[in-house]
């Protein structure tokens, strides 16, 4: 319940902190960091074009990927605090629900019929099947670490656990920022700022949507944004009181914005056809996580 | 008995009656027959699964010996499965068959096949004698090649009955060594005796036998690197006949894995790792090489080797459990295997009927050529996308909840597992992760490709939906593929007795099923209801804003392009290219081109085709061999009259002097002797 509300706050800002960032290091003042949801409320009162090509499929993905977004949203913890839904092997859920979401998105694009949007389609499809190993992997660990199976078990238990813990928390916790970077189609995968469709992803996906379901496609975005930042948020506060906790989430969610927006001003994206491999490179720094997990249970003898 | 008496007489009488009747009535009455024969054989099998063992004994042989007919919960499981699978396909079959009723005999024959088939498959499940579970086997393969080949005029169709035949006496061959060795040993054909036999024999005797059961039935299940026979088969026989082979002869490989495995008393725990390697492999390299297939069907038949690998997975993590001891684990996998069995039977099924639909609709199922269908057939495509999603393994639909209890069962088992078996599960969770990916990614493209966009090539004929009768099965179908994506738990109460019966091996006394390792799948239910109340909310949410703004309809953005062609669009090579670029090392292609030369080029065209990398070296390259070094005697079949009668003579000759020539040696040798 917690989570779920600290979530919603986190995703206003977000995004309009990582804009604010790259403005300032580059020199300019740019806009305010509600600018993005002021662009998403302007387009929910917009009205809507769609392509003759396109199906029903088109008019449901946006929808359904939105509501994917929201049900993962459900299942993350805060703390000792669960989520809505919490359960043995949830993870499992969070994971799959958001490729149900991802499903609609990748065959709502190709309901379009144009080149650039199989394009984003097809490297969206690719690249996330490479991103999920690192995240099975991570959580594997994790529950072997604390003998448990669900997001806020493993959490609070991982708190519990000797020092040597919170070093593997740290990988941990660069393992989901670069998943939330896939995710959500950011620098150094994607560059969502480039505006030439022949080199973005997720942005390529979505040309065709307008109106109320580019509004929704949006806000699934920033929402994702906050899910993960959560994710990573929760590695660390364990079974601290609230007071201490909250402020915490907050100060994490909006450092994660800044190193992002840093990141995004000072990188140039990764060559497109050696993304593939960079992500699935990304599972042997889960494996690293993995092997550190049976170094501190003393499997290795 | 009268049970089984009457279901033997209704398919003799169904084979007398079928040559005489009208075309129509010969698939009423098939239907007509399956679906008794599935009221008698489901009623003993729900009866089965309540817990009741059923037995009968029929007076064989003198060769067989006593046949006895079990039926337990795992038969009872299978035969409800076997039973939906044909009735919806039957009836779909009713229609499919229509285009072709002009063949009266070829139909006969067919239909004859299709209810054999049946009964075969329902009896193999229950018969516990190994002869008779022979000649029942022998019957379901060669019914099924007869089913397979109805368009037997086709080279391509014939040539694949012929390679599944061949290798499915390859299965045969092994369980004929198995059955014999054991009634060698006990002197009896009951499959009983294997239980007393393998409890007799120390270790590695076991388990040895074993092995030769599971590479026999895994010709049957398709297990790699055993698969080769199946993308030929599926796509080659009628939509109907390709649904029922992959939703349930193969099945019948897993079966008889899954009985090998409650007779045999071996080590489980290396059974476990043995079922486990097989699997994760078969699970990879199915969905590795149906992505890059542009045949419909046979990029649905690859996707059966992955499923059976699912599949595998669970059965090999319930053996793990049954080695170690551990009651949740063993549970969990055999619960994940046996309800993935009937979820693929079910998404595998709906999948292989529209296939059927698009093909009768479209007259070609090369993906390349097609596109938009989801305009001209809107309910084919929800069917597909519906059984598409429910395969990849994605919530709202069934294969998430068997996919799910098989991961749980890993990570319970990741809980309490030495070193070594860590490092193998890290790998079966990397290979479950992939597999989902993958499928997803193939999926995409299938649904994708075939039924949105535009036509990418004009058809000279108009594309309709089928008859909503057609369709009425397979939206029974698509309702169970989501009631157990709703309500797991019932299912899961039905599997409590198949289960019970491996987790018997344990020897734990009082071993109650499990139920709080299967907890999870009530708060996953109250999620996927959720998601889907809050999807409705949203979608109406979106609807009521609509009503009140503009909407628009344009052209696709291309860049400013405004008068794009169908050939813009992506196509189904190009969507995977990235993906083939990076696997090429398993992958094999054979590409056709001619390349545009010059200033002005001419005709240019170019074509590839992907092919299996393991069936060139397993079974391309040593035929080959083989062939070579028979081609060393191609002399003797020269052709010439004379010389076969000097063959004849010399025959002859040898068969009169041969023993005399013996005789007189050994003669000979008593004269020394003596001397």
């Amino acid at each position: 319940m917690l989570s779920f509300i600290l979530i919603l706050l986190a995703a206003l800002f977000f995004t309009g902190v990582i804009n604010r960032t790259k403005s300032i290091l580059s020199g300019r003042k740019g806009p305010g960091i509600f600018q993005p949801i002021k662009d998403i409320i302007r387009l929910f009162k917009k009205g809507m074009v769609y392509s003759n090509t396109t199906s029903l499929i088109f008019q449901l993905a946006p929808t359904i990927y939105f509501s994917s977004v929201i049900m993962a949203m459900l299942v993350v913890p805060f703390g000792q605090s669960k989520g809505f839904i919490s359960f043995h092997g949830d993870f499992i859920f969070f994971a799959y629900i958001l490729a149900l979401g991802k499903f609609f998105s990748i065959i709502a694009a190709m309901d379009t019929g144009s080149s650039f949007e199989g394009m984003g389609a097809s490297r969206e499809a690719l690249y996330s099947m490479f991103a999920e190993p690192a995240f099975f992997i991570l959580l594997g660990s994790m529950a072997l670490l604390t003998g448990q199976t669900s997001f806020q078990e493993i959490f609070a238990t991982l708190h519990l656990g000797s020092p040597i813990s919170y070093a593997l928390a740290v990988l941990a916790a660069f393992v989901l920022g670069m998943i939330m970077m896939i995710e959500n189609s950011r620098m150094p995968i994607d560059d969502p700022k480039t505006h030439l469709e022949l080199t973005m992803i997720h942005e390529v996906m979505i040309l065709d949507n307008s109106g109320f379901d580019l509004g929704l496609i949006l806000s699934a975005g920033l929402l994702k944004f906050s899910i993960y930042g959560a994710l990573i948020v929760n590695l660390f506060i364990g079974m601290f009181p609230y007071e201490y906790t909250i402020p915490m989430f907050f100060a994490i969610q909006v450092l994660a914005a800044v190193i992002t927006g840093t990141i995004e001003s000072f990188m140039a994206r990764f060559r497109m056809s050696h993304n593939a491999q960079f992500i699935f490179a990304l599972t042997s720094v889960s494996l690293l996580i993995f092997f550190g997990v049976l170094m501190l249970l003393g499997k290795f003898i | 008995m009268t049970f089984l008496v009457t279901f033997i007489l209704i398919c003799i009488t169904g084979v007398l009656i079928i040559p005489f009747l009208k075309v129509k009535m010969k698939g009423i009455i098939v239907l007509a027959a399956i679906v008794m024969n599935a009221l008698i054989s489901g009623y003993l099998a729900v009866q089965s699964l309540t817990g009741q063992m059923i037995s009968y004994s029929i007076p064989g042989s003198a060769i067989t010996g006593m046949i006895p007919i079990r039926i337990d919960a795992l038969s009872g499981w299978f035969i409800l499965i076997i039973n939906f699978v044909f009735i919806s396909g039957g009836w779909y079959g009713l229609f499919y068959m229509n285009a072709y009723k002009e063949k009266r005999g070829k139909i006969s024959l067919h239909a004859i096949a299709v209810l054999l088939l049946h009964a075969a498959i329902v009896s193999l499940t229950a018969i516990q004698n190994s002869i008779a579970f022979l000649v029942a086997w022998e019957v379901m393969m060669f019914s099924a090649f007869i089913a397979v080949t109805f368009e037997h005029e086709k080279e391509v169709t014939l040539k694949a009955g012929i390679n599944y035949l061949i290798q499915s006496h390859i299965c045969v061959v092994l369980m004929v060594t198995g059955f014999l060795w054991v009634s060698n040993k006990t002197g009896s054909y009951d499959f009983q005796a294997i239980t007393a036999f393998s409890s007799s024999q120390a270790g590695s005797g076991a388990l040895f036998l074993f092995m030769i059961f599971f590479i026999g039935f895994a010709f049957k299940a398709g297990f790699v690197p055993f698969h080769t026979w199946l993308p030929y088969a599926h796509p080659a026989a009628p939509a109907h006949i390709s649904g029922i082979m992959s939703g349930i002869l193969i099945k019948c490989g897993i079966y008889g894995i899954l009985r090998m495995i409650l007779l045999i008393k071996a080590d489980y725990t290396a059974i476990g790792y043995i079922i486990l390697t097989f699997s994760v492999i078969s699970g990879l390299y199915g969905v590795m090489l149906a992505i890059v297939q542009h045949d419909l069907k046979k990029l649905l038949a690859y996707h059966s080797v992955e499923n059976i690998g699912i599949i595998g997975m669970g059965i090999g993590i319930g053996c793990i459990g049954l080695g170690t001891g551990n009651l949740v684990i063993a549970s969990l996998g055999f619960a994940g295997a046996l309800l993935h069995t009937l979820n693929h039977a079910l998404f595998k099924s709906l999948l292989f009927y529209t296939a059927g639909m698009v093909y009768q609709a479209t007259h070609t199922l090369n993906i390349e050529h097609l596109g938009g269908l989801i305009k001209k057939m809107p309910q084919t495509a929800l069917l597909f996308l519906i059984a598409a999603v429910a395969i990849s393994g994605i919530p709202p639909f069934n294969g998430f909840i068997s996919e799910f209890i098989i991961y749980t069962g890993l990570y319970q088992w990741l809980q309490n597992a030495s070193l070594s078996s860590l490092i193998f599960i890290l790998f079966l969770i990397l290979g479950l992760v992939l597999i989902g990916g993958l499928a997803l990614l193939c999926f995409t493209k299938a649904f994708g490709i075939v039924f949105l966009g535009n036509p990418r090539q004009e058809l000279h004929h108009e594309v309709k939906e089928g008859p909503f009768l057609q369709l009425l099965p397979l939206y029974v179908i698509a309702f169970f593929i989501l009631i157990i994506g709703l309500v797991p738990q019932l299912f899961i109460k039905m599997l409590e007795g198949p289960v019970s019966l491996f987790t018997d091996r344990l020897g734990v006394t009082n071993a109650q099923f499990p139920v709080e390792a299967f907890a999870a799948l009530t708060p996953i239910s109250i999620a996927v209801w959720g998601f889907i109340l809050l999807a409705l909310i949203i979608f109406s949410i979106r609807k009521w804003v609509l009503n009140h703004r503009k909407i628009a309809i344009g052209t696709t953005w291309g860049c400013g392009y405004m008068s794009p062609t169908a050939k813009l669009q992506y196509t189904a090579g190009s969507f995977v290219r990235s993906y083939v670029k990076l696997n090429k090392p398993t992958l094999l292609f054979f590409k056709h081109e001619k390349e545009m030369i010059g200033l002005f080029p001419g005709e240019s065209h170019y074509e590839s085709h992907a092919y299996d990398k393991l069936e060139k070296w397993l079974i391309d390259k040593p035929i080959k061999v083989f062939k070579s070094f028979l081609k060393r005697f191609l002399f003797l079949q020269n052709g010439s009259l004379q010389y076969y009668i000097l063959y004849g003579v010399l025959y002859i000759i040898g068969v009169i002097f041969i023993p005399m020539i013996f005789d007189t040696i050994s003669l000979f040798i008593d004269f020394l002797k003596r001397l």
